[in-house]
């Protein structure tokens, strides 16, 4: 098939001799995001996206050898045209397209169909060959529109201030908790954990407009906290500094929580399903766009949405990679992925 | 609606009691006198029968969104539920309804004479007039089971905190016969249609584990010594020819046990007992394993009737016509229960069961080590001079039990659980080694913690060999320690024998498959003993 290989190592381009987002050590990385499962440690040579580049570097390490580039332009890698496309998953999240003797590969990483006005917005790119995730391909998955999830947000705050509770909210530090800055904005004042600060701080540098938020410091003064909002990372529920936010209401955001079972295996006060991810129809119409001749599905639910695509005469298969473990990026549950 | 889902939505996604009695009272404070009862009807399980069939549901909803049978299969599988899984699957709202839920309950019992073009009809209205969670909510009140995290217990508790009503007759009062239409909120409250007097139980006199030599506890002749037996404890409750059955949680349990019922109403007398309600059969106890397929049974069939008969082990004697005998010494109160035992021409399923004799309390390990072929978990030791004290008092009454039979097994087959736990691959089976390969030798559901559930979940995520369905077959791998409270030859089981009673103990994380079971090693517990 094609120029593309899948490999023990990750997704290998023959002709070019590089990997996408390889999960063993290699020569020559090119990396769709910043999120742990996909950039990962020990590789010789990095390329990612203008904005990926300083998160790699705080990341993985600064003395990482990493080039980058912008979007829409290309850069030319043993014959093989490489070029970055909005994929509006995360910051600095890129499809990585490449063109080889005229022939295309689209290789997604992960990436989300709406817009969340934050992160420029996706692209669909035309292509032979679509290498797409799957996290939320299912039928049951379907977002809500921004305005209506915000105002969900908005509605839940509400009724903990009126109780003179802490609104508390668990996602991701690299994307998620952007995400959710940005829905809470103008709402109070916004507390944020370490790891959050530290890669808002990046961001702002990156010159990405982030709303105002607070440095929650391990020594926080709880009256300045009490009633406001308050972002962590996931894998602090339950943990002591939690404990200490006074009268907290704890709120996970993720896209699993679209399901009732997973909101209330993870015993927090509220669930909303906050997804950086495209939903069903979001995969279906990535993969249409692409005008695609063959659909390779990568993590998720890479057997399902697979034969749904060879149901309805798209010609696909699945792919098994180490996408998608969500332990790298902190926390120990596989459904916890953003 | 919208308060009532606000209410199903407080209570499901917490797991602290006094959360979900807060949010019950809330509810309470506010809603309607035809809500509040319906609202105690939902939960009580006094429902109207279901118009609607979910396999009906199903094919309307999966003609509507235009899938094919197996995604839509896939993605029940995935949610667990089919009230919700519809839900997730229906388009967006087209319009709003706003019912109060009397009136969508008054809708639901009309549409049982309606003609089948006429339910589809509405439940699409409904579909496409309500929000997610209002859709939820209409689904289970409409099909299926409405199973969400309030236990009746729960519900009185609430209905206590706010009505400073005694929680036992609060519980006698929503359980006993009331029609939602025949009296108001405050009549059902104050139990206008029920007589209290005759059912109010007593709190349970309650025991600790043995946590000492027996030598200390001083002369063996000082206690009175039976079986612990392995059933539902209960208080049955005879006065002025009612007969009611409370359990440990102070639910009234009547209902559930039908010849239990039949066969006090053979007694002249007033009583109060305390005993242990049993899966009977042939004189000999049956597991709990059987008797759980008795309990939380609205109604209970004829074949159920016959297959796991109950029955009830009295071992203590509260009130004999109208005389409170807790401050008596149990050994007089034993004398009262023989008395009463004595006096009728007892059922089958009434019994005292023995007390133990013997001289020593050397001779009391081995007694304790054949309760397992009783199917009883062990002894209870009291003191013959004790009263009937309320709830735990250190010192009267200890339960020693017999430790559990253990062996290691390799997990071969999971499956998502439900509820709670639909997320994750709870349900699994294991498997010891026969000749070269391996033969299934258990099912199991408890033991391990969250954290661990959510580890092995994602290892069968992981090495599954089925993509489709519910059931994953993975790599033979996890080794966990079983235990089970008895063995037996069993020509249905594949493996020649059946456990009794499997649970997870730990995860072996040390072991592999390589260090498991074999099925003769297996096989010669049923003789050790």
């Amino acid at each position: 098939m094609e120029f593309i290989r899948f490999t023990k190592k990750g997704i290998y381009c023959i002709p070019g001799k590089f990997y996408l987002d390889p999960w063993q050590p290699v020569d020559y990385a090119i990396i769709s995001h910043g999120h742990a499962d996909h950039a990962r440690w020990g590789m010789k040579h990095y390329l990612c996206h203008d904005h990926s580049k300083p998160i790699l570097q705080h990341r993985i390490g600064a003395t990482i050898a990493v080039e980058s580039m912008g979007y829409n332009v290309s850069k030319t890698v043993q014959g093989v045209k490489v070029s970055f496309h909005p994929a509006g998953h995360v910051i600095g999240a890129a499809q990585i397209r490449l063109e080889y003797k005229g022939r295309i590969v689209v290789f997604t990483g992960d990436y989300k169909t709406t817009p969340d006005g934050l992160n420029i917005p996706y692209e669909p790119v035309k292509c032979h060959t679509f290498i797409t995730e799957s996290t939320f391909g299912l039928p049951i998955y379907k977002w809500l529109p921004e305005a209506t999830l915000q105002k969900h947000l908005h509605d839940w705050i509400a009724t903990n201030q009126a109780q003179q509770k802490t609104s508390v909210f668990l996602g991701y530090s690299l994307g998620k908790a952007q995400r959710i800055m940005k829905l809470l904005e103008g709402v109070d004042a916004i507390y944020t954990h370490t790891a959050i600060h530290a890669l808002n701080t990046i961001m702002a540098q990156a010159g990405v407009p982030l709303p105002e938020t607070t440095l929650l410091s391990p020594d926080f003064d709880k009256k300045a906290v009490a009633g406001k909002l308050v972002i962590l990372p996931p894998g602090l529920l339950g943990s002591k500094l939690l404990k200490r936010i006074p009268n907290a209401a704890t709120a996970l955001c993720s896209g699993w929580m679209q399901i009732r079972g997973n909101r209330r295996w993870k015993g927090v006060d509220a669930g909303f399903a906050v997804s950086d991810h495209a939903d069903w129809n979001g995969l279906l119409t990535a993969v249409k766009a692409s005008e695609a001749e063959k659909v390779y599905v990568t993590h998720g639910s890479q057997a399902t949405f697979s034969k749904y695509l060879n149901g309805i005469g798209i010609p696909a298969a699945e792919v098994v990679t180490s996408y998608g473990d969500a332990a790298l990026d902190g926390t120990p549950l596989t459904t916890d992925t953003v | 609606m919208k308060d009532f889902v606000s209410l199903i939505n407080a209570i499901e996604i917490t797991n602290k009691t006094t959360a979900k009695i807060e949010a019950l009272i809330a509810y309470f404070d506010t809603a309607s006198d035809k809500d509040k009862l319906w609202c105690i009807a939902i939960f009580t399980g006094k429902r109207p029968p279901r118009p609607v069939k979910s396999s009906w549901m199903k094919h309307w909803c999966a003609a509507l969104v235009e899938l094919p049978e197996w995604l839509f299969l896939e993605c029940y599988s995935t949610v667990g539920d089919l009230g919700e899984t519809l839900v997730l699957l229906l388009p967006e709202p087209t319009h709003q309804i706003d019912l109060s839920l009397s009136d969508w309950m008054t809708a639901i019992i009309d549409l049982k004479s309606k003609t089948e073009a006429e339910k589809k009809a509405f439940v699409m209205h409904a579909w496409s007039g309500l929000q997610l969670q209002e859709r939820l909510i209409f689904n289970k009140l409409i099909g299926g089971s409405f199973r969400i995290g309030v236990s009746k217990k729960t519900l009185v508790n609430a209905l206590a905190k706010r009505s400073g009503i005694d929680a036992n007759q609060l519980m006698h009062s929503i359980i006993g016969h009331w029609d939602v239409h025949a009296l108001t909120f405050e009549a059902l409250l104050e139990g206008q249609h029920i007589n209290y007097d005759n059912s109010k139980p007593y709190p349970f006199c309650l025991a600790y584990a043995l946590e000492k030599p027996l030598l200390e506890l001083g002369a063996p002749d000082a206690w009175q010594v039976e079986y612990k037996w392995d059933g539902i404890r209960g208080q049955i409750v005879k006065r002025h020819g009612e007969i009611y059955i409370w359990s440990r949680g102070e639910e009234l349990v009547t209902q559930q046990f039908p010849e239990l019922v039949k066969a006090l109403t053979d007694f002249k007398d007033d009583f109060v007992i305390d005993g242990e309600i049993l899966a009977l059969k042939n004189n000999s106890v049956l597991l709990f394993n059987d008797l759980q397929k008795r309990l939380n049974r609205k109604h209970v069939s004829k074949q159920l009737l016959e297959a796991v008969p109950v029955g009830f082990y009295a071992y203590d004697i509260l009130e004999y016509n109208a005389q409170d005998l807790r401050t008596m010494a149990l050994e007089k109160r034993r004398g009262y229960l023989e008395t009463l035992f004595a006096s009728s021409t007892l059922s089958e399923c009434l019994k005292i069961p023995p007390v133990l004799r013997f001289k020593t309390w050397e001779a009391l390990h081995s007694i304790r080590d054949g309760a397992r072929r009783l199917n009883a978990e062990g002894l209870m030791l009291k003191q013959k001079e004790s009263s009937y004290h309320v709830g735990r008092k250190k010192g009267d009454w200890w339960k020693w039990k017999i430790a559990p039979l253990t062996i290691d097994a390799v997990m071969i087959y999971a499956q998502k659980g439900s509820g709670r736990r639909s997320s994750k691959y709870t349900d699994y089976t294991f498997a010891v080694k026969k000749d070269d390969g391996l033969v299934i030798i258990a099912k199991a559901y408890s033991g391990l913690t969250d954290k661990e559930i959510s580890e092995v979940s994602k290892f069968v995520t992981k090495n599954a060999i089925e993509k489709f369905g519910p059931v994953r077959t993975v790599k033979p791998e996890l080794v966990f320690e079983i235990a089970f409270e008895g063995i037996a030859l069993s020509k249905r089981h594949k493996s020649g024998v059946a456990l009794r009673f499997p649970r997870i103990k730990r995860w072996r994380r040390d072991k592999t498959v390589e260090d498991i079971d074999t099925i003769a090693t297996v096989k010669r517990l049923i003789k050790a003993y």
